[in-house]
């Protein structure tokens, strides 16, 4: 915007966005790029946390900072605050280290099965911590199949649990990079000589490494604010910052000690952005996707048939998917157990054996495997509301719910998704200018980053007036939603419009492409497949999401992760079944949506 | 081709952004409409817990009786709900309250969230769920009662040949090892009612001797296993016939049994340990601040009539305050009520609640 820009313009085309920048349509474009997402985090995100903060802090003669003392000489916080970023961390690196090869044999090798493979991985993502909490207990309990293991309530358990729900980010957001990298270099340097860990090391990873860094940032945030699968798996004797705001909040009313884990959870969170930025600045010199005919052709290039070298990262998928597969399984074997009023599965234990003719006698018509009576009983319930009416609304009446509001949140985390990264990766030469950037783009990170409970609690002391008393609408459901899909859309979407070639833009300003012409040819048509496969994200977490939805939801018109918890938490052999088998229902959902963002990807590549 | 279509998608991506933006603005509109200025016919809101449940058909003929619509609001757990009222206390969430629990209620009558009120539908015979006069009795009404205990699993001991538990100092014997399974009272309501109960059985400790202290730490020697959930506890570990644990004793409510007997049963599978009871009392109350105070108390009236006292069994899984209500044929033949359950004062729990916690955990989580 300096005048010195003018003259740089028509001197040289060494600066291609300077022109860009000058145009008046660019200009609004900017504004609404960067305004409707940041009106979007200050109303929606800001203002809730603020008002959540200034609780904690505002006492009647001024503020009050004396709490961060107090509350951090007690060992327990200490203790917690350390389990959280290390646990986060671990979680981070085994994810990273597991997701990689997965990625590459998911969206590099042609090999049948392939997309049923790609969505096995993305389930676990969506199912509900408390189901998942059951399914693991299941397993790892001492009468349970992995028994033996001894691993109940141990950290292990809880780094299993995190793994399972997590390692899809990782893959996906690298898959869909990876995907779309050009072979022509590595085959080079293989020519030249380099052995493939060179090849790897020197030429592969360093183009990855922006989405790499991308996807272990978000699986740090989602397991530093991990709350359900820390509670149920750990025991009591873990915790994290979420869990002890959650009790801070909810219990004790202790708004001060809350506020300050607020806090030190914005300063990690912000710190651990700060850190994955820099490294990924510094290492992202190598430019990723390139034209849209290049990068189909790259696609369809770097699909090739598995070599003996791929063995090593085919076990690990095969591993992994199966370790994946184990607490799914569980539960869609639990779900076809015919339970009869409170009697569930009493046939699988030979001490009850009069429970047992009970059941016999009177379940619905099943097969019966090893003594115990299999049938879709669970799964007719559904349309019911449960045992002594445990429901307000049918389960399927709960799914309608769930998928209505997802698509809304999905819209929502898309619009405002897009506007941000499309701004977000542009490199203006101004300083200030790339700062303020930086600064917007970690705070559409932020809402991963920052417990439910305050932001929950957040929206009801400070949505309460008009134009914005919101606290009891049901939009808001949606928008909590779309907060938390939020950060996952930038990601997909931004390290692949970071990688354009800024000389394509350039190219096609100089060859009389007006700037808005350059948006939909350039940058649109090269990040089509990343936001369709950041819907198709958006649109798990938003199906799948507890946290938010729970305080927000009406009873009236709950989805279904909502009507899941609740069945889970009422006694009645029937309504855990209903609780299982609508799990897997959820699950199913979540692959069919997911098949047809598959099926719509495959689509796209021939329209191009 | 492809490029019409990029365009339709920018120009919808645009129209989009206008669209959702519309939306949240109409929603304001809505809701604002929905809130507390309606009048005639009056709309009240019910803010409430996640437990919430009637049968169909019974807050509609509230409605019919009264012309009053009511809006159920669930916001949690009973302490969250608490903690929102007093957060929201300057603009009011809704204008009734149901669901302070004892261990809430002290909270919500000293932080002035609700108003005074005593219903003419209160009968003698429900004196006993009264809070203190001066600490509640004058703003909360009762409406449920439910006792938290350790349950039971009697096919197990009969197999195992090994008499079961009574009291609360058999949970101690080597005989009970690793045998007993609870929910944590820092993540759980059940679980703080057992911590509750055993306060009243056994007092504080004098001079760091003896009282619940000792109690708590005896038993985590003895091998108490804790869990997060009240739903963990009770599907996965332990053994009784709607899961498949390996412990046959668990803390859950009074009215568990009659859930674990089959249809056409005779014997409860499962039963209650009736001297490790805690009583609980759910209580109504009327919102500081609203403007429908009549319909209010109309509510309040109504949660205690035979249509919603009769349903709260079946509903809601705990019994109905008032001696008129019919109890469901499985309730009275396999729910049984501790005659003498343990009791705090609502006022001591309150005042000692992260007390009692952080000493706790300091003892059994250490």
């Amino acid at each position: 915007m300096a005048p010195s820009d003018e003259s740089t313009t028509k001197s040289a085309r060494t600066t291609p966005s300077a022109r860009i920048r000058r145009s008046p349509g660019t200009i609004i474009a900017m504004v609404l790029g960067v305004g409707v997402p940041s009106a979007f985090l200050a109303v929606f995100f800001l203002l809730p946390v603020l008002g959540m903060l200034s609780r904690g802090f505002i006492v009647q003669d001024g503020i009050d900072f004396g709490g961060f003392v107090e509350i951090f000489s007690r060992p327990r916080i200490l203790r917690l605050v350390g389990l959280t970023i290390g646990q986060a961390a671990l979680a981070a690196l085994i994810c990273t280290v597991v997701g990689l090869p997965i990625a590459h044999v998911l969206y590099r090798l042609n090999f049948r099965g392939r997309a049923l493979l790609r969505m096995l991985v993305v389930v676990p993502f969506v199912l509900p911590t408390v189901v998942v909490g059951v399914a693991f207990r299941t397993l790892l309990s001492v009468s349970g199949p992995l028994g033996a293991l001894h691993l109940d309530g141990t950290f292990t358990a809880i780094m299993l649990a995190l793994v399972f729900f997590n390692v899809a980010v990782v893959v996906r957001t690298v898959g869909n990079t990876w995907e779309g990298l050009d072979v022509k270099q590595e085959d080079a340097a293989r020519v030249l000589g380099a052995s493939p860990a060179r090849v790897w090391a020197t030429v592969t990873f360093p183009r990855l490494l922006p989405s790499v860094l991308a996807a272990a940032s978000v699986v740090f945030l989602f397991c530093a604010t991990a709350f359900g699968v820390v509670l149920v798996l750990g025991g009591v004797q873990f915790g994290t910052i979420e869990t002890e705001i959650y009790l801070l909040t909810t219990q004790f009313l202790d708004l001060r000690a809350a506020s300050v884990l607020s806090i030190t959870q914005l300063v990690i969170v912000v710190g651990v952005l700060l850190l994955a930025n820099r490294v990924g600045r510094a290492g992202s010199v190598a430019k990723a996707g390139t034209t849209i005919a290049e990068r189909r052709v790259a696609a369809a290039q770097s699909r090739r048939k598995p070599r003996r070298a791929d063995a090593p990262a085919m076990a690990v998928t095969l591993v992994t998917v199966a370790l994946l597969a184990l607490p799914i399984l569980t539960l869609i074997e639990r779900s076809l157990r015919t339970t009869v009023g409170g009697a569930a599965s009493t046939a699988a234990r030979p001490a009850t054996g009069l429970a047992a003719a009970s059941t016999a006698s009177t379940a619905s018509p099943g097969i019966d495997i090893g003594g115990i009576n299999y049938s879709f009983a669970n799964y007719l319930n559904l349309a019911g509301t449960g045992q002594r009416n445990a429901l307000v609304v049918p389960v399927w009446t709960a799914l309608g719910n769930s998928l209505t509001i997802a698509v809304q949140a999905t819209a929502i985390a898309l619009i405002i998704g897009v506007l941000a990264s499309l701004v977000i990766s542009r490199r203006p030469r101004n300083r200030f200018a790339r700062r303020a950037l930086d600064i917007f783009d970690g705070a559409l990170m932020l809402p991963l980053g920052i417990s439910a409970v305050t932001v929950g609690f957040g929206f009801l002391i400070t949505l309460n007036q008009p134009p914005l008393d919101l606290r009891s609408s049901p939009v808001l459901i949606p928008i909590a939603q779309a907060l938390v899909a939020l950060p996952l859309v930038v990601r997909t979407i931004l390290p692949v419009l970071r990688g354009v070639d800024s000389r394509m833009r350039e190219s096609a300003s100089v060859l009389g492409a007006p700037p808005w012409r350059v948006l939909r040819d350039v940058d649109l048509s090269i990040a089509a497949r990343p936001v369709l496969a950041a819907a198709g994200l958006a649109f798990a977490v938003a199906l799948g999401e507890f946290g938010a939805t729970t305080f927000l939801s009406r009873l009236d018109h709950p989805t279904l992760p909502v009507v899941i918890y609740r069945l889970i938490g009422v006694p009645g052999g029937e309504n855990f079944g209903m609780a299982l088998a609508a799990s897997v229902v959820l699950a199913a959902v979540t692959v069919a949506a997911m098949a047809v963002v598959e099926r719509l990807r495959v689509g796209s590549v021939g329209a191009f | 081709m492809h490029k019409k279509k990029m365009a339709i998608a920018s120009i919808a991506l645009a129209a989009a952004t206008v669209l959702v933006l519309g939306a949240c603005s109409t929603g304001a509109t809505n809701a604002s409409g929905a809130g507390i200025s309606t009048n005639n016919p009056q709309t009240i809101i019910l803010i409430t817990h996640d437990s919430f449940a009637l049968s169909k058909g019974i807050l509609e003929k509230f409605t019919k009786d009264t012309g009053i619509t009511v809006e159920v609001q669930a916001a949690g757990d009973a302490g969250a709900v608490v903690n929102k009222l007093i957060l929201t206390k300057d603009s009011p969430l809704g204008d009734v309250v149901f669901g302070i629990d004892n261990t809430f209620a002290s909270r919500a009558v000293d932080e002035g969230i609700l108003e005074n009120y005593t219903s003419p539908a209160l009968v003698g015979a429900e004196d006993k769920f009264l809070l203190p006069a001066g600490a509640g009795r004058e703003q909360l009404t009762p409406v449920t009662s439910g006792d938290v205990c350790v349950n039971v699993d009697h096919q197990w001991f009969t197999k195992a040949g090994i008499p079961e538990p009574v009291t609360l100092d058999d949970l101690l014997k080597p005989a009970y090892k690793n045998l007993f399974v609870t929910p944590s009272p820092n993540s759980s309501s059940p679980g703080l009612a057992f911590l509750l109960a055993t306060i009243a059985a056994k007092g504080e400790a004098v001079n760091g001797v003896g009282g619940w202290q000792q109690y708590w730490s005896d038993l985590t020697a003895n091998g108490v296993k804790l869990t997060a959930g009240w739903n963990d506890a009770y599907y996965v570990d332990f053994s009784g016939p709607s899961s498949k644990g390996d412990r046959p004793l668990v803390l859950s409510y009074a009215s568990s049994p009659p859930y674990e007997v089959p249809a056409g049963g005779t014997v409860a599978p499962t039963g209650v340990m009736l001297d490790t009871c805690f009583g609980s009392t759910e209580y109504a109350g009327v919102i500081a601040g609203t403007k429908h105070a009549d319909a209010a108390h109309k509510l309040i009236d109504f949660l205690l009539s035979l249509p919603v006292q009769n349903d709260i069994p079946e509903s809601m899984y705990v019994f109905p305050v008032n001696p008129d209500a019919t109890l469901p044929e499985t309730w009275a033949k396999f729910a049984e009520v501790a005659p003498k359950p343990y009791v705090v004062d609502p006022a001591e729990i309150n005042k000692n609640r992260e007390r009692w916690l952080s000493e706790w955990a300091a003892i059994a989580i250490p």
